[in-house]
């Protein structure tokens, strides 16, 4: 029998424990934060590089 | 009648043309255009599920499966909202998009943004759970320490609450509202023109001849 999908999850993203943080001097900010910060940049880099569909025109 | 004056006033300062326009210009077909409708999108599902939990109240979304599900899609929605408010603040920022009159554009965007952290901020604290606790002890201190923590109460929860479903989501929807009008009564912002420099430089020869 297949488990249920909340254990699968659970399994992949263990959160029964504190936060993992990154700590270097002054800096201080969890993985998941730093995680999202670095997929905005990359999804506004995408955005600006990837052409966008044009619409094809009939002649 | 007063109805005529708004109505007139209405139409010449937003013409159906220009409210529901069927044409863009042509540099408006960039992905990073996509991230403001991205934006008002996920507040929409933030809204409707907002609502949805409001009406279950907090028993029902931490006890039932269906509950728990819309609580689910209430958080994602708002961590989209924020992610692709983030993208599209970028993407405006760089193009400048406070020029040609679109001052207050920018204005209610950015005051659209503050106001949004701190529905948030409230919709954290009405978790009721350990997690809201914490962040209400760790944010009273937060208020208290810049001045204004005599305003609010962030450890009473019927006070957040009513923060968080009433005042903030009608604040945020009517400064998205006012922005998006705004949007279309300006237009886009176009890209900044080519640089002066550039364009001041002497044609080559072969150039000069098909002038």
């Amino acid at each position: 029998m297949a488990p249920p999908v909340h254990v699968v999850f659970a399994a992949l993203f263990d959160l029964s424990h504190p936060a993992r943080y990154l700590h270097w001097h002054f800096f201080q900010m969890s993985v998941a934060n730093v995680v999202v910060i670095l997929l905005m940049i990359a999804v506004f880099v995408a955005a600006i590089l990837v052409p966008f569909p044009k619409r094809e025109r009939t002649p | 009648m007063w109805t005529t004056w708004v109505r007139e006033r209405a139409v010449s300062s937003l013409p159906p043309e220009k409210l529901l326009p069927d044409r863009q210009p042509s540099y408006v077909s960039s992905w990073i255009y996509v991230f403001g409708v991205a934006t008002t999108a996920a507040l929409v599902v933030v809204v409707a599920s907002g609502l949805i939990l409001g009406l279950g109240g907090p028993t029902w979304w931490h006890t039932t499966s269906l509950g728990r599900f819309l609580n689910g899609i209430h958080l994602w929605g708002v961590e989209l909202f924020f992610f692709a408010m983030v993208v599209h603040l970028w993407g405006k920022f760089f193009m400048g998009a406070w020029r040609g009159g679109r001052g207050r554009t920018w204005a209610t965007g950015a005051i659209s943004f503050l106001v949004a952290i701190g529905a948030a901020f409230t919709g954290y604290l009405s978790q009721q759970n350990f997690d809201s606790q914490w962040i209400a002890s760790e944010g009273k201190d937060g208020l208290n320490s810049v001045g204004i923590g005599a305003f609010f109460n962030v450890a009473n929860f019927g006070q957040m609450y009513t923060f968080h479903v009433i005042l903030l989501p009608l604040a945020v929807t009517a400064l998205v509202v006012w922005h998006v009008l705004l949007v279309r009564r300006h237009g886009v912002v176009p890209p900044y023109p080519a640089k002066v420099a550039a364009a001041a430089e002497p044609a080559t020869p072969s150039e000069e001849a098909t002038q």
